[in-house]
């Protein structure tokens, strides 16, 4: 029994080794990158700047009550977009849309919960959700169909049905879903669509829901025929083909769910945090969530560990910004670093003397693996 | 070196140089095996000397030290008598070790000369290459060889006989005396396999030592001067081959007694299973290459396609199991037109399917032999319950396949990239037969030991035997001719005759296969 456990946990190390070492490098660069920017601020050069930084970073983020919640509520769309992300990776794809997905799913939720405002709260709120998930599904489903008919690599048509649907809900917000009374372009309040708040002033239905996605995906993946299908071919198309799965249909509804996920991350935040679309909101979740999957290795409980991660980033930058004058932007320094540093790993290895095993960085082969394939021959 | 000098097996050692490469003791542990024992290897100059072993059996180890790919725990290597340390190919490049590996390392659209003179360029100034210069050296070479090339001409566009000449020209070409080559007729022609084969007599006689790897038993005793038997780590036995017979070595190598020939009673065919007529399919460049196909396979009888490899058998197979739509003709099993069916439409129609290439369709590597065992019938019961798979009846399974078909592996949840080559044919040929109507059996043999071809033969007579209808398709003619109840001998996409077991002459068939006329 004891042994059982160990042998999990030394398997889950075995993992988890190479993101833990990028975080570990990341931050250490990070803190000379602040020490090296205090000699140029009001507070001149201080050494030992970074630890108060990094410590009121940590204080911000699990400081508190308040603070453990932010960083919950942060993390929540990221779960959501960082699964979509690494569920398409498992099939081989690299949906870049998620972007897209999640601006598409917050202005579905806006509007079909601004429509419902005053709706009762459990209709309003799942009716809502729905919407901004399928809107999300749509908008996979189109790159996904494309790659399995035509072979048009997802990675360009989802780039480019971000600015698409970016620009196609800038029309549309100050066009056909305005609603009346604002002085600027916006869709109406949300009223009981609004997810409800659990816990504290702002924890709401939307981190429960963010957790089970964990589960439900891992689930899927792990135990049921579809997970099956997705991860065979992800891993050999043609040995799929071979055993009757047809990668036409597996691929189109892998970026379908794919896009589910993006949007119940849109309309997770939407109906959680922002209230109402407007022209210029931010899809950086769409961005953070590749580099969430990238870091949880596509692994839904990978996911979920480095979705609290970047969500303790968001949430406790602002304190440390206020305390220790280091701005927030550190933060997209350190994630960045992070990325690059998964993303070279050998450097990694290097500094860390880790010892390379093959075939154990999922993810990462399969970004490499579906920029060199073309097209899933049918 | 002259052909007197020339060490003679039998020969009396004392007038002997020293021999051009010795291993001593040479021990390689692997977690949970052993993967090199105390090897003792002694290979003379001008001589062609056989490492005969099943897959797995350690010789590709034993070359890997020798090469400086991997170290080894224990032993002496000696090159002409000199104790030598090899850390890496580098070392063995300098110590005069060539090799030519089973998959080539070759750039398919650089030119000869370039491939050839990759990492070792004759420079023409500091950054120019003095292409002239190697393409001449190339063709001297060539010519030393007993053959000639074109230096100009881009890999790609070659036949792969010629692609392993390449490889033995590069090592050459580095001045290797000692050439190492790992299986080198396994991709090969059975013509291309004699061109080789002089070419490695021509190198001999003029002094060069040869190991010469493979499992082959016909070939390792036409071609080898001596012959060392490995098994499972340990060398087994030293022949020459006037000394021995095929029997003999397959015994030593299996450890046991096997049957090089198959045993089959008379075929009894029942009612048409698989109908092919006027057949047309095209191939991934569009090219047809299948043209005008008719075949019949009926119950309780094995039908073997002859034919040299690209001859459009590949194609016809994956037409009739639902992977490539034919593009005219018609597919029926058991009266049934199943000419556009899908893959999945094909197999519960109840067809099984051996590919010829298991690593690229026939298995996911990354997958656990656990789920490699289901991976056609994963959504059946009592695989899956609905949508949910059930890991115990999976794993059950597994074990029942792993056991009955004597697939080596710790178990089934280890990943079937870990297992040997033929034992990742035999995890493939477990799941695919069964209770088929038709089996189809693409190369079921290519490439793997003595042992394993005996029992997936076994197998399949043991299945027509139960009344299922095999087609078998080799480019291995002596495996067509034993196994087949009737041979069919296809030739650039055409049927261009068809035998019974009974009367099929080897030579007709041999030429038809390389000509498409007997005459």
């Amino acid at each position: 029994m004891i042994a059982a456990v160990r042998a999990r946990l030394a398997s889950w190390w075995r993992v988890a080794t190479l993101p833990v070492l990028a975080i570990v490098l990341a931050l250490a660069i990070a803190a000379v990158i602040i020490v090296a920017s205090s000699a140029f601020t009001g507070t001149g050069f201080f050494p030992l700047l970074p630890i108060y930084a990094y410590g009121n970073l940590f204080a911000g983020a699990f400081g508190s009550d308040i603070a453990l919640n932010n960083t919950l509520v942060a993390a929540a769309p990221l779960m959501l977009g960082g699964l979509a992300i690494g569920l398409g990776f498992k099939a081989g794809l690299f949906n870049i849309g998620v972007a897209g997905q999640f601006l598409a799913g917050a202005f579905a939720a806006a509007v079909v919960g601004s429509s419902l405002a005053t709706a009762p709260v459990p209709v309003a709120v799942a009716v809502s959700l729905v919407a901004g998930g399928l809107a999300g599904a749509a908008l996979g489903a189109i790159p996904g169909f494309l790659k399995a008919r035509t072979g048009a690599h997802e990675v360009v048509t989802t780039i480019m049905l971000n600015n698409a649907t970016a620009l196609l809900l800038a029309w549309a917000v100050t066009d056909l879903a305005r609603a009346p009374g604002f002085t600027f372009p916006r869709t109406g309040d949300i009223g009981t669509s609004a997810l409800p708040v659990l816990l504290g002033r702002n924890l709401h239905l939307g981190v429960p829901l963010a957790f089970a996605a964990v589960f439900l995906i891992r689930w899927l993946l792990d135990r049921t025929t579809l997970g099956f299908e997705i991860r065979a071919v992800g891993a050999n198309p043609n040995a799929a083909r071979y055993a009757g799965i047809s990668p036409l249909l597996i691929v189109t509804l892998t970026m379908s769910l794919s896009g589910l996920l993006g949007g119940l991350a849109g309309a997770v935040q939407m109906l959680g945090v922002i209230g109402f679309y407007a022209s210029g909101i931010s899809a950086s979740v769409g961005f953070d969530s590749i580099a969430v999957a990238l870091l949880g290795r596509s692994d839904p409980i990978g996911i979920l560990f480095a979705a609290l991660l970047f969500g303790a980033f968001r949430a406790g930058a602002p304190l440390m910004q206020i305390t220790t004058q280091v701005p927030i932007e550190i933060i997209d320094i350190i994630q960045a670093l992070i990325i690059l540093f998964l993303a070279a790993e050998l450097i990694v290895r290097r500094v860390f003397r880790v010892r390379a095993r093959p075939l154990e960085i999922e993810g990462a082969t399969t970004v490499t693996r579906t920029w060199a394939e073309g097209s899933v021959r049918t | 070196m002259s052909e007197g000098e020339r060490a003679v097996p039998g020969a009396a050692r004392s007038s002997l140089p020293p021999p051009a490469l010795e291993m001593r003791g040479i021990t390689k542990r692997f977690p949970g095996t052993l993967a090199n024992d105390h090897i003792d290897l002694e290979v003379r100059p001008g001589e062609i000397h056989a490492l005969l072993g099943e897959n797995g059996a350690g010789k590709t180890t034993l070359m890997n030290i020798l090469y400086g790919l991997i170290s080894p725990d224990e032993g002496e290597i000696r090159i002409d008598g000199e104790p030598v340390a090899i850390r890496d190919p580098a070392d063995a490049i300098a110590r005069g070790i060539g090799m030519v590996h089973q998959h080539f390392m070759l750039v398919p659209v650089l030119t000869v000369a370039e491939n050839v003179v990759l990492g070792a360029e004759i420079m023409h100034g500091p950054v120019l290459l003095d292409q002239a210069g190697a393409a001449k050296r190339i063709r001297s070479l060539a010519e030393q060889l007993g053959f000639t090339i074109d230096p100009n001409a881009r890999v790609e566009q070659l036949s792969v006989g010629q692609q392993q000449r390449i490889e033995i020209l590069k090592a050459l070409y580095r001045r290797a005396r000692i050439l190492v080559l790992d299986e080198p007729t396994a991709v090969l022609t059975p013509q291309e396999t004699e061109e080789i084969f002089a070419v490695l007599r021509r190198l001999r006689d003029e002094g060069a030592s040869i190991v010469f790897i493979s499992h082959k038993l016909d070939e390792v005793l036409r071609i080898a001067d001596r012959i060392t038997v490995i098994r499972r780590g340990r060398v087994v036995g030293e022949r020459v081959p006037a000394a021995t017979t095929e029997q003999e070595l397959a015994d030593l190598m299996v450890g046991r007694s096997v049957s090089l020939r198959v045993d089959r009673g008379v075929a009894h065919p029942g009612e048409v299973v698989l109908e092919v007529r006027g057949l047309h399919v095209r191939d991934d460049r569009r090219h047809e290459v299948v043209r005008g196909v008719d075949l019949d396979v009926r119950h309780g009888e094995i039908v073997g396609v002859a034919g040299v490899a690209g001859n459009g058998q590949e194609e016809l197979v994956e037409a009739i199991v639902g992977l490539r739509r034919p593009s005219a003709g018609r597919i029926m099993l058991r009266g049934r037109d199943r000419t556009t069916a899908s893959p999945r439409e094909v197999r519960a129609a109840g067809v099984g399917y051996v590919p010829a290439d298991r690593q690229r369709y026939g298995l996911v590597l990354s997958f656990t032999v656990g789920d490699n065992c289901v991976l056609t019938e994963y959504r059946k019961a009592p695989y899956a319950r609905g949508v949910v798979r059930d890991e115990r009846a999976i794993r059950r399974r597994a074990e029942e396949l792993i056991a009955e078909y004597d697939v080596r592996t710790p178990g089934p949840g280890v990943r079937a990239s870990t297992l040997s080559g033929g034992n990742q044919q035999k995890l493939v040929v477990a799941r695919e037969f069964g209770d088929d109507e038709l089996l189809i059996l693409d190369q079921p043999t290519r490439g793997i030991d003595v042992g394993s071809t005996e029992f997936i033969h076994k197998q399949a007579i043991a299945q027509r035997d139960a009344g299922t209808a095999v087609l078998l398709v080799s480019a291995d003619l002596d495996e067509v001719l034993e196994l087949s109840d009737r041979v069919v001998v296809i030739h650039r996409g055409r049927v261009v005759g068809e035998f019974d077991a009974a009367s099929a002459e080897r030579e007709r068939i041999g030429l038809l296969m390389a000509r498409g006329v007997a005459a």
